[in-house]
């Protein structure tokens, strides 16, 4: 265990032990909130060049099992915790975090004062920040080199993590839908939460074209999560108001839901430090209830909270809000069938209120069968 | 939507005494009520009997009544009061079982009031245990097999199917009352016959057995609109088998992944919908099994718990208060979160922080009582602490405890003693951990530990750090500042660092001083720093960033009581609540230290700011140098937390420290035996004889010089620990082998015991120049039953108006002589119209809620403005005292203890011996206040220990020192109507005055030729209502033992004094003639 530091871009640097993989990583720096989940985080892509600061102090309890990673690999730029944990405890764990962490060559950061870094970033706003262990540099140096890599604002970071080539993932039971989901970042559980429901899903490239989704005869479209800033995503946003024009029933969270909302014509913006946790309070203003949901979101979509707005695909409104910072949280299209929500109905980590999501798409493709039929 | 317009006036009903398995939480959460209530402009009515709570201050409600929380009561107080609503959830099970009673009554519908927080359905839907069972089944959860079960018959049949072990559970008693776990066939049938009594219902439920599974509870919160948030999850360290309320719990939960934590989510949302707690807040258990995550569900309480409070300052997300909030009308996502102002409280809690909350338990007092931990809960309090890692929560929590034996010790230990204690920690007891400590330092391994414990190996890992940093500390060489920082940072304490280099706390703490290692403050703020936190509820860490802001204002630093144990309770909170309270009226900022989850002072709206640390030394000295550095501190008060604050107050003064009031010479010169005799001889004042012994020798010669029997004790002690009343040579030496064993320190004290005087019991108010006497209360108990025990009368009823002027003298030249500023409280014995001073404690006692409330007189609040300068007279003159004279009663009051001895059994099951002494056992106390002394002590033995029969059966046992004295109530009772039976001695005793008893058989004496029975057979067949029977010394006979026991066990009133027995006549006299009045404490006090 030697040194370790964490490197702010305005300069501040925590001075901690190394952990798990060793040398130097970057990129922007973003707190969650989460007391469980650290796994379903590492591996969620929507955190590709991100480093997480985890603010529950111990991290790696339950160490790593088989069945709960989100994709094939850890996204995660850089882990930084308070207190790792050495043991394991769990009847499903296979191996330490530590060492899944040195497998896939992630490094990471412990014995920093966790909660003054939350408290410098919720202060400052989102920046850059680097992790440096088993190295010679001198803070000076450490600084200049973070900041030099570039903002998360203007980063196009799909690419990276979608997938090359389509695959299905098989309806449990009999199948009642066909449906494409386009890969922005997409976790496993959105498929299986789609797959429970008699969801046949296909996972596309983010780059599909409309044709190639077409052909596929999808009864819905789904939009995943995703990291990076949704402004640079064009082309991606031009396919979803083809497949709007089509009134094929969408379906878009997080990332996606940037999606459909530049594809509305509005405008995404990137928050202050953004909601990354699993306690998020958000209004459903059609029931008037309160979900609890897993956030993971740098950016969000400027859109009327209290009216409804029109769009050249007809009226819409804003379905779902931030009880914590009015944030828009869901969008929904009234005549034609498409709806978004800017969090996790398929938590994963997180809590199942919102999973009510999912049979609203089944239902949407539901009713635009019969009034094909 | 907002306020229920409807509601204009709300009944809170309160929990009633301290007992164990429901403590001062219920005051905090009713006190969050009636503050919520009254800012809505709601008219508020409060129930309660327990004098000690700042609910029942009279500030908190528009009409309070202290009485008998019995539904002919609370009936009397709706027709009286009208309120449109009953809000019973916040007063533990008391409460919940009230509204449930005045439901089944049918008052709630006759008066046209209805229960607002949970209704009767939802009650039952959760408590009952089939109906609950069908409710977990029908969301798709999973109980433990079990059977319920009314009968023996059917109990044995069950277990037929369930094999052992098989858990017991008795239907609605709280805190596990009569529960267990039975290993074979004779437990089975004693516990399970226990819990078929307790039970009112008289149902048991037998279950599988999954002890040493995962425990685990999680704080549910639903409004009406069916938002529902977890508001926090707790992790048992102690594995299933132990009562959650004996366990050291953990949190938020250490050991779940979140795909097996959203499970237990979802369950709980589940089950709160289907039982259908409308609003508020419930708290549901849950057994999951390490091996392959099987989820059972255990139980459910629909109410706030001792949980809720713990979860409420675990996580800063107040949940009483909230749930008065959403009883009312509003709904989660309508109420701010205080700490942020800016979020809703529809929410969950996240934590960057760990928690650790520890039992206190009370074993040393009940010597015989079986000290296994087991599903009954045993603690009688706990201390919570906060930390940035488990190893600093942890060692914390165990020093909050302020028990040596509860902090980690490196000692050498023997391969001998390693087996032992790996063979000892498979039975749960107060030190587990404490053992699993040492021998894990002794080289035992984590599965070792495992297999005997089931303690999770990721908790036995972290004491495994423990250790391996104390043989980091314990290395010889130089102790570099990075050991030291990480040491702290694992929690150790200076005293612990200490002890592994062969150094002292000073030492360590002065380098530690020298190389600015010192702690910095973090903030509880429910969201993990992700907003801004607006309320300074602090804890310490050896961390980089602190948070404590800077002041302008002057502070005053209040100590605080630290966990509840018998003999220091919730009665010393509320004096350190009142403290601040009447400091914060005064312009003051007040600063609040406490380690106490349960109490009003650690709610973080009591004070300007609130510190949740153990009370040490070294935790103590380190806020004030945090404070120091944030603003003006003008000193610290000691006087009102008890013992625990007092005993700091010299090493406190020696570190440089004001502290605030009576000075630490001027305790020590009341608290040290031989220079208190120099200040009552200075005063020309009588103590007993008395002498002062170091040895075995000395004591022998000083006991027989005064002549037997004569009270020893060690000196320095609160609640009468380990004090005794001798009558021989033999029971000396014996005493004081075991006496010097508790404190080494200190010598043994002996004094005259002074057998038929009349106790006395003072609190009053010095400020150097004025004496203001709070009140004068004569002990109903003859002395030698301790003071908390005993109860008392408020005014005195048999003193004469000389004698209440010689008190007065008294207590004045001993409240100059020892150079009180603040609050004293003086205990004189009269015998043959001698006064005599047995002792006097400068500090606020036990008794300053119970005058309070009896005279409208706020001391607490007077002391602390004393402390910080102002003069009786200024008092007077700003309405915080009367504008003349001494404290005034209205009505007569009478005070009873409550004492525990349902919950204690002997090792071989049988109950523990129920007899009062010298030595303090009771949890908590009752008031009555009523026009007649006969009223108020029905009302107080009414509200401690259930309804006095009004006529019936007495029996009458008494020792051959109480015969003549016994006659008169004897008399009494033949004159009310009863029917006497009693022991041949004391019948023939009773036959020669003139009185006709019945001869029954003694229990020695064993059933009869013609199948008569003996008086514990009669007891247990319901033929007696009420029992009589003065225990001879101390060392009780068996026969005496048997009666009392099955009166326990029965529930039959027993009354073990002569003075007792004579206040139990004129209490039934009265119950015979009326029925009980109410009357508001605000019309009393007007």
């Amino acid at each position: 265990m030697t040194n370790a530091y964490l490197v702010f871009d305005d300069g501040r640097i925590f001075e901690g032990q190394s952990w798990a993989a060793t040398g130097k990583t970057f990129g922007e720096a973003v707190f969650q909130t989460g007391m469980t989940g650290y796994q379903e985080t590492l591996t969620d892509p929507s955190y590709r060049k991100q480093i997480v600061i985890m603010t529950a102090p111990h991290i790696g309890n339950t160490g790593v099992n088989k069945e709960d990673n989100e994709s094939e690999k850890i996204w995660v730029a850089g882990f930084v915790v308070r207190n790792p944990s050495s043991l394991s405890s769990n009847w499903r764990s296979y191996q330490s975090l530590e060492s899944e962490l040195i497998e896939q060559e992630v490094i990471g950061i412990q014995g920093v004062d966790t909660r003054a870094i939350t408290r410098h970033i919720r202060d400052r706003g989102a920046m850059r920040v680097g992790i440096f262990s088993d190295l010679n540099l001198s803070r000076e140096e450490m600084v200049v080199e973070v900041r030099k890599i570039p903002a998360m604002a203007g980063s196009n970071l799909v690419e990276d993590v979608s997938t090359k080539k389509s695959y299905i993932v098989e309806p449990i039971g009999a199948k009642r839908f066909v449906i494409a989901a386009l890969d922005l970042g997409i976790k496993k559980a959105t498929p299986k939460a789609l797959a429970e429901r008699g969801v046949q899903v296909h996972v596309l490239p983010f780059n599909s074209t409309v044709e190639q989704i077409l052909s596929i005869k999808p009864d819905g479209v789904f939009l995943s999560n995703g990291p990076g800033d949704p402004s640079t995503m064009g082309d991606v946003v031009e396919t979803v108001r083809a497949l709007l024009l089509e009134e094929i029933p969408i379906f878009g969270i997080c990332f996606g839901h940037q999606i459909l909302g530049r594809a509305l014509g509005f405008e995404t913006y990137k928050l202050a430090f953004g909601h990354r946790g699993i306690n998020q309070p958000v209004m459903d203003k059609v029931s008037g209830k309160v979900e609890i949901t897993a956030h993971n979101h740098g950016f969000a979509v400027q859109a009327p909270i209290d009216m409804e707005f029109s769009t050249v695909y007809g009226r819409g409104e804003v379905t779902h809000f931030c009880l914590n910072d009015g944030v828009v949280e869901g969008l929904a299209l009234l005549e034609r069938p498409a709806f978004s929500v800017q969090y996790h109905p398929e938590a994963a980590a997180g809590p199942h209120d919102a999973a009510y999501l999912f049979d609203r798409f089944v239902e949407l493709m539901m009713k635009s069968k019969q009034v094909i039929a | 939507m907002p306020l229920d317009p409807s509601i204009k006036s709300v009944l809170v009903i309160g929990s009633g005494p301290i007992v164990i398995g429901q403590a001062c939480e219920f005051d905090y959460s009713g006190t969050q009520a009636c503050r919520v209530l009254r800012a809505e402009g709601i008219r508020v009515i409060l129930i309660n009997s327990n004098p000690a709570t700042i609910m029942t201050d009279p500030e908190f409600a528009d009409a309070t009544f202290i009485e008998p929380i019995t539904p002919e009561i609370i009936e009397k107080i709706i027709v009286q009061e009208k309120p449109d609503a009953v809000l019973a959830t916040l007063g533990g099970q008391t409460a919940l079982n009230a509204a449930i009673a005045l439901f089944e009554r049918g008052t709630l519908s006759k008066y046209g009031t209805r229960l607002i927080g949970a209704d009767v359905e939802a009650i039952h839907r959760g408590e009952n245990r089939e109906l609950f069972r069908e409710i977990v089944e029908k969301v798709g959860g999973e109980s433990a097999k079990s059977r319920i079960c009314h009968t023996m018959e059917q109990i044995i049949a069950a277990v037929a199917e369930l094999n052992y072990p098989v858990v017991v559970r008795p239907s609605f008693t709280m805190g596990g009352l009569g529960s267990g776990i039975a290993f074979d066939e004779p437990e089975l049938r004693q516990i399970a016959g226990a819990g078929l009594r307790h039970s009112p219902t008289s149902e048991v439920l037998l279950e599988e057995s999954i002890i040493g599974w995962k425990e685990y509870e999680l704080e549910v919160m639903r409004d009406h609109k069916d938002n529902v948030v977890i508001v926090c999850s707790i992790e048992n360290l102690d594995p299933m088998g132990v009562h959650t309320g004996d366990s050291i719990t953990v949190a938020p939960a250490m050991t779940l992944t979140d795909l097996e934590y959203q499970k237990l989510r979802d369950l709980s949302i589940e089950i709160i919908r289907e039982v259908g707690v409308e609003t508020g807040g419930c708290n549901i258990q849950y057994a999951v099994n390490p091996a392959n995550g099987r989820i059972i569900v255990i139980e459910m309480n629909p109410r706030v718990s001792r949980s809720s409070a713990l979860a409420s300052k675990a996580t800063g997300f107040p949940i009483a208060k909230i749930a008065t909030k959403l009883a009312i009308g509003y709904t989660l996502d309508e109420i701010q979160n205080d700490i942020t102002k800016v979020t809703p409280a529809s929410f969950e809690p996240t934590l960057d922080y760990v928690v650790v909350k520890v039992p206190r338990f009370a074993f040393e007092k009940f010597a015989d009582a079986d000290p296994r931990l087991t599903t009954t809960m045993k603690s009688v309090g706990e201390a919570m602490a906060i930390g940035r890692s488990f190893s600093e929560a942890l060692m914390k929590a165990l020093r909050s405890l302020e028990r040596k034996e509860a902090i980690f010790s490196w000692p050498a230990v023997s391969n001998v003693e390693l087996k032992d204690l790996i063979s000892a920690m498979k039975t749960p007891t107060e030190y587990r951990l404490q053992q699993v400590q040492k021998a894990m330092w002794a080289g035992a391994t984590i599965e070792e530990i495992h297999a005997a414990t089931k303690i999770d190996p990721w908790y036995l890992h972290q004491i495994k750090l423990i250790n391996e940093q104390a043989r980091l500390i314990a290395q010889p060489g130089e102790f570099t500042e990075r050991l030291l920082r990480k040491a702290k940072n694992d929690g150790f304490s200076d005293a612990q660092i200490g002890s592994l280099r062969n150094t002292s706390e000073e030492e360590i703490r002065s380098l530690r001083h020298r190389l600015s290692v010192r702690p910095v403050y973090k903030t509880v703020d429910t969201c993990a720093a992700e907003f801004e936190a607006f309320t300074p509820y602090f804890y310490s860490s050896y961390e980089e960033e602190n948070e404590v802001g800077l002041r302008t204002n002057p502070a005053v630093i209040i100590l605080g009581s630290g966990p509840n144990r018998i003999g220091q309770g919730i009665e010393f909170d509320y004096s350190c609540v009142h403290a601040s309270f009447a400091l914060r009226d005064a312009g003051y900022d007040t600063i609040m230290i406490n380690c106490n989850p349960e109490t009003v002072s650690t709610d973080y709206d009591t004070s300007s700011r609130l510190y949740f640390e153990p009370l040490t030394l070294e935790d103590v000295l380190e806020v004030i140098h945090a404070e120091t550095q944030a603003g003006p501190v003008l000193g610290v008060i000691t006087q009102l937390g008890g013992q625990t604050p007092l005993g700091l107050a010299a090493a406190l003064k020696a570190n440089g420290v004001t502290i605030l009031g009576t000075s630490p010479e001027a305790i020590n010169l009341a608290e040290e035996r031989g220079a208190f005799g120099k200040v009552l001889q200075e005063q020309s004042l009588k103590a007993p004889q008395f002498g002062m012994a170091s040895t075995q020798l000395e004591a022998q010669s000083i006991a027989q010089n005064i002549g037997y029997p004569v009270l020893v004790r060690p000196s320095f002690v609160l609640g009468g620990r380990g004090m005794e009343i001798v009558y021989d040579d033999d029971s000396l030496a014996g005493f004081i082998t075991r006496a010097t064993q508790i404190t080494p320190d200190h010598p043994v004290l002996v004094d005259r015991f002074l057998d038929n005087a009349i106790e006395i019991d003072v609190d009053a108010l010095y400020d150097g120049n004025e004496l203001f006497l709070g009140g004068i209360m004569e002990h109903i108990e003859e002395a030698g039953v301790h003071s908390g025990d005993s109860a008392c009368v408020l005014p005195s009823l048999t003193i004469t108006s000389d004698q209440r002027k010689e008190i007065r003298v008294a207590t004045e030249k001993i409240a100059s002589g020892v150079g009180v500023r603040g609050l004293i409280n003086i205990q004189f014995a009269i015998e043959h119209k001698v006064l005599y001073v047995l002792e006097a404690n400068p500090r606020a006692s036990r008794t300053v809620p119970f005058v309070s409330k009896a005279t409208g007189v706020a001391l607490a609040k007077a002391a602390a403005m004393i402390s910080v300068g102002k003069s009786i007279s200024q008092l007077r003159s700003l309405g915080m005292l009367p504008t003349k004279g001494d404290g005034e009663t209205h009505g007569i009051s009478v005070k009873e203890a409550v004492l525990p001895w349902n919950r204690f059994r002997r090792t071989d099951g049988r109950g523990v011996d129920a007899v009062l002494g010298p030595e303090m056992r009771s949890t908590g106390e009752v008031m009555g206040i009523a026009p007649t002394f006969g009223e108020s002590y029905a009302k107080s033995q009414i509200a401690s220990f259930g309804p006095l029969p009004k006529s019936g059966t007495v029996f009458i046992s008494l020792a051959d020192k109480d015969k003549a004295s016994g006659i008169e109530p004897s008399k009494g009772f033949a004159a009310l109507g009863f029917r006497i039976l009693a022991t041949d001695g004391t019948a023939q005793y009773l036959r020669t005055r003139g009185l006709t008893p019945t001869t029954v058989r003694k229990n020695s004496e064993g059933t009869g030729p013609l199948g008569e029975k003996t008086i514990v057979e009669m007891m247990n067949n319901g033929e007696i209502d009420l029992v009589i029977n003065t225990p001879v010394g101390r060392g009780t006979r068996e026969d005496g033992w048997a009666i009392r026991t099955a009166a326990i066990q029965r529930s039959i009133p027993c009354i073990t004094t002569i003075a007792g027995f004579s206040a139990a006549v004129q209490g039934i006299r009265f119950l015979q003639g009326s029925t009980l009045s109410i009357k508001s404490l605000q019309k009393w006090l007007a």
